[in-house]
């Protein structure tokens, strides 16, 4: 009987635990929402923040430049030497092009160009936020009367939405480039056939398909980044947890929404 | 006039503030007093509307603070200033930038003008000269003293203080005490200064509110504070470390603690 009792005890103390943790996963999702959302019916109101969309893309779209062209760089050069030793024990090589440009634009492009801005941008942008939060500049700017939702987590918001699908576009152009040069250069593939393959297989809806997960990925990344780091707990532990939190759930949240808007445009 | 309505404000099971009834009268400084933890800040924050209260109202003369729309409520901070205990300078901008945000954000004054009037504040601070420097470069007191010039920018009606001196040599404290003193005096600005520092918040203000566990134990004029008859008040502004406030937390005794301890070694009575 008191086996029984501690089982059950056992039991209930697990689903008593996991429930706790649904609520506040639901809870979490709902004031990060909230909070987005917030910030982004202040788009139409006065005072316009264009300048620090720019300062933002600057920041986030450039600063990420580099290690967006090394990352599309060495993944079509893997790419074109996977394909090309797989390709080649059925004689198809010449389809080189079209598995390199199809990987690419449709899958690895946006999911390694969005991780990449999570972890150069999105972490930062936590820090940034959480740091403000510490050291009470947030609410340095509401005594100044300047809304915080409006002046920092807006141009962010923004700027990965349009920065993500940019930075994915270059990751395409320089992972299709590098492919070839491996394909092409060092493999042998005749060019033509590298070429003709790539054209006469990728479509404009894989292309756009590529761009609307960037889009998606973009404004996610934005949102889930600015809410760890404008609701992280005023500590500098606090700070340290958000950020890791904002690339752990940034990432996940970026394989799952490929899976569904795969899922959507197939 | 300031007035906070039944104020309370409780942070899950702690109460940082119980029910209070307070009136800041305009033009005057009122020293908000109290040891660490007796909610001075807290009630800073609530009458500053950073935070909400859990009861009560803030009336601004006939305006309530709570549930004021955001729009009417940035309206009423362009005439408020505050200094942070740990300034809160925008790190990414220079002392310049810093002292001139408000002017760029809510004025539409030409930059010459702006230049002037950030050269006059910071001189009236002793940091002219000191423009291009970044926060990170500033020691405490320099921090602080630019962070007052950058809450007076705007010429504000209402100014909160919080901890204004905390951290600072004495003569860094001082100057930022005389600072507060004479430029309320000349604006006759509305300040609300939040401090343990006995001798700065009854040597500069006109009322003075002591705290203590989220209550208000006494208020007046500085000498009626310092005439209170109250053996707490004589305590704090003392400091004595024996009295009716006690210094430890601890709701159970060290003693009863260790020799109730399973394990611990049990003394001959």
């Amino acid at each position: 009987m008191s086996n029984l009792f501690v089982k059950q005890s056992a039991t209930a103390t697990f689903f008593g635990r996991l429930g706790r943790h649904a609520l506040r996963g639901i809870e979490q999702i709902g004031d990060a929402t909230m909070l987005g959302l917030g910030a982004l019916s202040l788009f139409f109101v006065r005072p316009w923040q264009g300048k620090h969309f720019v300062l933002q893309l600057s920041a986030l779209g450039v600063g990420s430049l580099i290690i967006i062209i090394i990352t599309g760089a060495f993944t079509g050069m893997v790419l074109a030497l996977q394909g090309y030793y797989t390709l080649a024990k059925f004689g198809s090589e010449s389809l080189l092009g079209a598995g390199v440009g199809m990987s690419i634009i449709r899958e690895l492009g946006p999911v390694l160009g969005a991780f990449m801005v999570i972890g150069r941008a999105g972490s930062s942008i936590t820090a940034e936020i959480g740091i403000m939060r510490v050291t009470e500049q947030t609410d340095a700017l509401e005594m100044m009367a300047i809304n915080p939702k409006q002046r920092i987590l807006l141009p962010r918001i923004v700027a990965t939405t349009i920065a993500v699908p940019l930075l994915v576009s270059i990751f395409d152009v320089i992972g299709i480039g590098s492919g070839y040069i491996v394909g092409v250069e060092l493999l042998g593939v005749n060019p033509g056939a590298y070429m003709a393959e790539l054209v006469s297989t990728v479509t404009m809806h894989d292309i756009y398909g590529g761009w609307v997960k960037a889009v998606v990925f973009g404004f996610m990344i934005g949102m889930i980044c600015t809410y760890m780091g404008y609701r992280s707990e005023p500590t500098t532990e606090g700070v340290a947890r958000a950020t890791t939190q904002a690339v752990v759930v940034s990432s996940v949240t970026v394989l799952i929404l490929d899976y569904i808007l795969t899922s959507f445009y197939l | 006039m300031i007035r906070g309505e039944k104020l309370s404000k409780r942070y899950g099971d702690v109460t940082a503030l119980s029910p209070t009834d307070i009136e800041i009268s305009t033009g005057k400084i009122t020293a908000i007093m109290g040891g660490s933890g007796s909610g001075k800040t807290t009630l800073l924050r609530l009458l500053a509307g950073l935070e909400a209260p859990t009861t009560g109202h803030i009336w601004y003369g006939d305006e309530d603070l709570c549930g004021m729309p955001v729009k009417r409520l940035y309206e009423l901070r362009e005439s408020m200033g505050m200094l942070f205990q740990y300034s809160a300078l925008l790190n990414s901008l220079n002392v310049y930038d810093n002292v001139a945000f408000p002017l760029h954000e809510h004025t539409e004054l030409d930059e010459s003008v702006i230049g002037t009037m950030v050269s006059m504040k910071l001189e009236q601070v002793g940091l002219r000269g000191f423009e291009d420097l970044m926060p990170s470069e500033l020691s405490g007191g320099m921090a602080k003293r630019v962070a007052f010039a950058r809450a007076m920018a705007m010429d504000p009606r209402v100014v909160f203080f919080d901890e204004p001196t905390s951290g600072l040599d004495p003569i860094s404290a001082g100057v930022i005490s005389n600072l507060i003193s004479e430029t309320s005096r000349k604006n006759r600005m509305t300040s609300i200064v939040v401090t343990h520092d006995v001798d700065a918040g009854l040597g500069i203000a006109d009322h003075v509110i002591l705290l203590w566990q989220g209550c208000i134990i006494a208020e007046g004029a500085p000498e009626s504070i310092r005439n209170s008859d109250d053996e707490r008040v004589q305590q704090f502004l003392n400091g004595r470390p024996d009295g009716p406030i006690p210094f430890s937390r601890s709701t159970t005794s060290y003693i009863d603690d260790l020799t109730h301890k399973p394990g611990t070694v049990r003394f001959a009575s």
